[in-house]
């Protein structure tokens, strides 16, 4: 579960910062079949949080048409400087978290 | 004949009964127009939807339908009292007619969202934005893909 998290180390107040996120992940369709014709089972990750300083500034519900190792890229303002915090939530229980600083000036 | 021993007559009827099982598919491989009006309209109820105000950056030809690279953007404010709540993607003819769900409001500053996205075969995308004072906006771009995703063989 390795995530690839881009945030602005620095911004001032006011700013529209771009965060962009990766997290790496199968995202098996469900609709695929080996070539023994059996489906293999579906594994996605459904669900994306982002928290700004404990309030959630974005949220997504994926499904099996999001591209393997879901990238996502949004904006938010600069408010306070603080912490970023990012969920993700799928399938089998998967469940994983990064976070990433910013200093607002 | 020996017991414990298959025969040919006895192997041919076991062979030829699992050969008429008929293949269940609970879903079609396709999601159909109907599926994608119903997919919308899960979501915007009987609201009307109008078109303008959103746009989809996507390449129209694609080589490779398991990664479309696909920017959302809508026209707005994005003010306390003029902002966008969410975006809204569907495609045509995937499995699955709907693509993501990504909410956002007035903090972003800027209603934008890039991604990454499957596609089974060349077809429309459709986005829907919802404002905040609950009207729907819409735009569909056409992709014409090469290689397609999602229904491939696993190797």
């Amino acid at each position: 579960m390795a995530a690839l998290i881009n945030v602005p180390p620095k911004a001032k107040r006011g700013d529209i910062i771009e965060i962009k996120t990766l997290m790496s992940h199968i995202m098996e369709t469900g609709f695929r079949r080996t070539a023994a014709g059996d489906l293999v089972p579906r594994d996605i990750i459904t669900s994306f949080t982002c928290r700004y300083n404990g309030s959630e500034i974005f949220r997504a519900d994926l499904f099996p048409a999001i591209s393997a190792n879901p990238y996502l890229s949004f904006f938010t303002i600069a408010k306070d400087s603080g912490k970023f915090e990012f969920e993700w939530i799928g399938d089998n229980g998967f469940s994983a978290t990064a976070s990433a600083s910013i200093t607002v000036e | 004949m020996r017991k414990g021993q298959t025969t040919r007559r006895k192997f041919l009827e076991l062979a030829g009964g699992a050969a008429v099982v008929p293949v269940v598919t609970l879903r079609p491989l396709e999601a159909t127009p109907a599926m994608l009006s119903a997919a919308i309209r899960s979501v915007v109820g009987e609201a009307p939807v109008r078109s303008g105000k959103v746009k989809i950056d996507i390449p129209p030809l694609v080589e490779n339908g398991n990664t479309v690279p696909m920017t959302i953007s809508v026209a707005s404010p994005m003010t306390a009292d003029d902002h966008v709540k969410s975006i809204h993607v569907f495609n045509e003819k995937n499995p699955q007619p709907n693509v993501g769900n990504f909410y956002i409001g007035p903090a972003a500053g800027r209603a934008q969202v890039s991604t990454r996205i499957r596609l089974a075969d060349s077809q429309k995308v459709v986005a829907i934005a919802r404002l905040s004072d609950d009207s729907f906006w819409s735009v569909s771009a056409d992709v014409i893909v090469t290689l397609a995703a999602c229904t491939d063989e696993v190797n």
